[in-house]
């Protein structure tokens, strides 16, 4: 399996040789959906759960029995959660932070992952090993420090201390070498032939080439950075600063909870979950892409 | 698999060939290029662009990762946080008290209880989905693979609180199930026996999608023709997935396993979320437990031992899994 298979997505083809038998081959057929079937349900009945409680009122909620289907909808949870949580603010936070980790990843990991790719100089290899490396240390090894750190350097509560830290994801350079090197190198030489510096190769040539793979990553960085919880839970003290999950998750274990919180906390999981599924659902094939070409080692 | 990542992992000599793909261009021995900068344009140009990430890197991780281990040896606190440099040196005191730690050896004891059972299950069903996702459907795949897929994508948090409903034994989800058929449903997360289980159940739920991806891609990249050759040679399904499936998904298996267990290893959002460690500590995790001492009662030193232990561990077992299941043939 070369690294280029990873450029350019081409429709899977089916694999199945389908002799024209009937019998077996569908006894099996059908006994393979309804495996599959099962699955699928037991896959998404969690956020069916969520999806419907979110709109029950406080009695059917705490219902026992439970009640599948609410028999009136109702939209007050997630009012009652407005009130309760300044969630536009959350929501901002979390875009911002979002962004900003994408943007530096994009730039700075297709940087290095231009120069390990395509750039032949020493210690190349080193700094390869580095980012291997990097990609199996746990991130919770760091926290403590990298608190002392943030504070010493007053970023506790800001942008900057959210973001940082996650400025230049390895996952994200071994990807963008990966695509690069799927460039050929004539065409480099033959633009270094027209007198082009390195830095006008990189900006005009690879990267208009390596689009897709600019958006795989995208994709995954901006999720990452949406679902992050560890880091955003101890660098945010003042609740203006939270993400949505810090604001959700400290919102859940707070002790001294009002009563009927569970319709609020089940329609906040439903809003952070909501814009991650339509975006995955609409962008499917990237996830998988990705995931697929980091396992192809 | 391309040998490329394999070269470059060994740190080997920086050989001459620009690029680790084999271009038809360079011919057999090519020692003069057109149109090559000199080594020492590249040379400057490879460090310039590395910079930006060998700066955040060196900042936000290798002095961090060093930083912990020094801290681990210093009875680093709350005031030290302002004054880093005051932590006294402790040597291994920290060390010798984890191990006599009743709270540190049970949060030990949980972590391994959620990989010894979830990564056998986690890799086991992704596979046998990606099997059958793999088996004659081609129309609805995309439409399957979606919904095994979505969990892994949702918020962790916001997944964690909805299992805490689905499981509920009064009005959860479960509980609803369990009275269609007559039964009381037992109380999984407030139970010792049972919130571990019903964790590691939530884990398996949100991770099976990223197996199967993995799973999904290693049978798409066994060619056809090899199976064909093997069912003219008279192969029955079972030999024919002995024989060629297993065999050559051995990397994949290798990779999944080792992802998971590293992910299960650092397990933290669950239990935070669902039981705050509880009842009695039966679902406290090392990195939760790490996360109390150190920002709850600003234990740093103490924190920091425990960061390391969990990180030699991790090390440990990954390359024990490098070992175990790496494919000797190559």
């Amino acid at each position: 399996m070369s690294a280029t298979t990873a450029a350019g997505p081409k429709s899977v083809e089916p694999k199945s040789v389908k002799p024209k038998s009937a019998g077996p081959k569908s006894v099996k057929r059908v006994l393979v959906y309804v495996l599959l079937s099962v699955g699928l349900l037991i896959m998404s009945a969690p956020f069916l759960w969520m999806a419907l409680s979110s709109f029950k009122t406080t009695s059917e909620l705490t219902a026992s029995p439970p009640v599948w289907i609410p028999t009136e909808w109702t939209l007050d949870n997630f009012r009652d959660l407005l009130d309760k949580l300044d969630l536009p603010l959350y929501f901002m936070n979390s875009v911002i932070v979002a962004v900003l980790v994408t943007v530096s990843n994009l730039v700075f990991c297709s940087m290095l992952g231009y120069a390990l790719a395509k750039l032949n100089f020493a210690g190349r290899n080193k700094i390869f090993g580095l980012v291997l490396g990097a990609l199996m240390v746990p991130g919770n090894l760091m926290l403590l420090p990298l608190f002392v750190l943030m504070s010493k350097m007053q970023l506790i509560d800001s942008y900057a201390g959210l973001v940082l830290p996650f400025a230049a994801g390895a996952f994200g350079v071994f990807l963008m070498r990966q695509f690069m090197q799927s460039i050929p190198d004539e065409l480099l030489e033959a633009a270094r032939m027209d007198g082009a510096g390195e830095w006008y190769i990189f900006w005009r040539i690879v990267m208009p080439l390596v689009k897709p793979a600019l958006a795989t990553l995208s994709i995954f960085t901006f999720l990452g950075s949406w679902n992050n919880f560890v880091w955003p839970l101890i660098a945010t003290n003042d609740p203006d600063k939270y993400t949505l999950p810090v604001a959700l998750a400290t919102f859940a274990t707070d002790p001294n909870k009002a009563g009927g919180s569970n319709g609020m906390l089940m329609a906040g999981s439903f809003l952070i979950v909501l814009p991650v599924l339509v975006v995955f659902i609409a962008l499917q094939r990237h996830f998988t892409q990705g995931i697929a070409t980091a396992g192809m080692k | 698999m391309s040998t490329t990542t394999g070269k470059a992992a060994q740190p080997a000599k920086v050989q001459a060939a620009p690029g680790a793909t084999a271009s038809p261009a360079a011919g057999p021995k090519g020692p003069r290029r057109r149109g090559k900068p000199s080594m020492g344009v590249q040379n400057v140009a490879g460090w310039l662009f590395s910079t930006p990430f060998l700066v955040l890197f060196l900042v936000f991780m290798a002095v961090p990762i060093i930083a912990t281990l020094v801290m681990s040896f210093t009875d680093f606190g709350l005031r030290n946080v302002t004054h880093p440099m005051d932590a006294n040196f402790i040597g291994l005191d920290n060390y010798t008290q984890l191990f006599s730690d009743d709270k540190f050896l049970k949060s030990l004891f949980n972590t391994a209880y959620f990989v010894v059972v979830g990564v056998p299950l986690t890799i086991l069903i992704g596979l046998v989905v990606a099997v059958l996702l793999n088996n004659g459907i081609d129309r609805a795949r995309t439409f399957f693979r979606v919904g095994f897929y979505a969990p892994v994508v949702t918020t962790i948090v916001a997944v964690a609180v909805v299992w805490r409903f689905v499981l509920d034994p009064s009005d959860g989800l479960v509980a609803g199930l369990f009275s269609e058929v007559g039964l009381t449903a037992p109380d999984f997360l407030g139970s010792e026996t049972l919130a571990m289980p019903s964790m590691i159940a939530m884990a398996v739920w949100r991770n099976v999608g990223t197996v199967m991806v993995l799973f999904i891609a290693g049978l798409q990249a066994i060619p056809t023709e090899v199976r064909e050759a093997a069912r003219l040679d008279g192969a029955n399904v079972w030999q024919e997935f002995k024989g060629i499936t297993v065999p050559l998904l051995r990397p994949t298996l290798l990779y999944a396993t080792v992802i998971t267990t590293i992910g299960y290893l650092n397990v933290f959002e669950e239990p935070f979320v669902m039981t705050q460690g509880g009842p009695s500590d039966s679902t406290l995790t090392v990195s939760l437990n790490m996360y109390r001492e150190g920002f709850n009662f600003f234990h740093m030193g103490y924190a920091s031992a425990m960061a390391y232990v969990l990180f030699v561990v991790i090390m440990g077992i990954t390359v024990l899994q490098l070992r175990l299941l790496k494919d000797n043939t190559k």
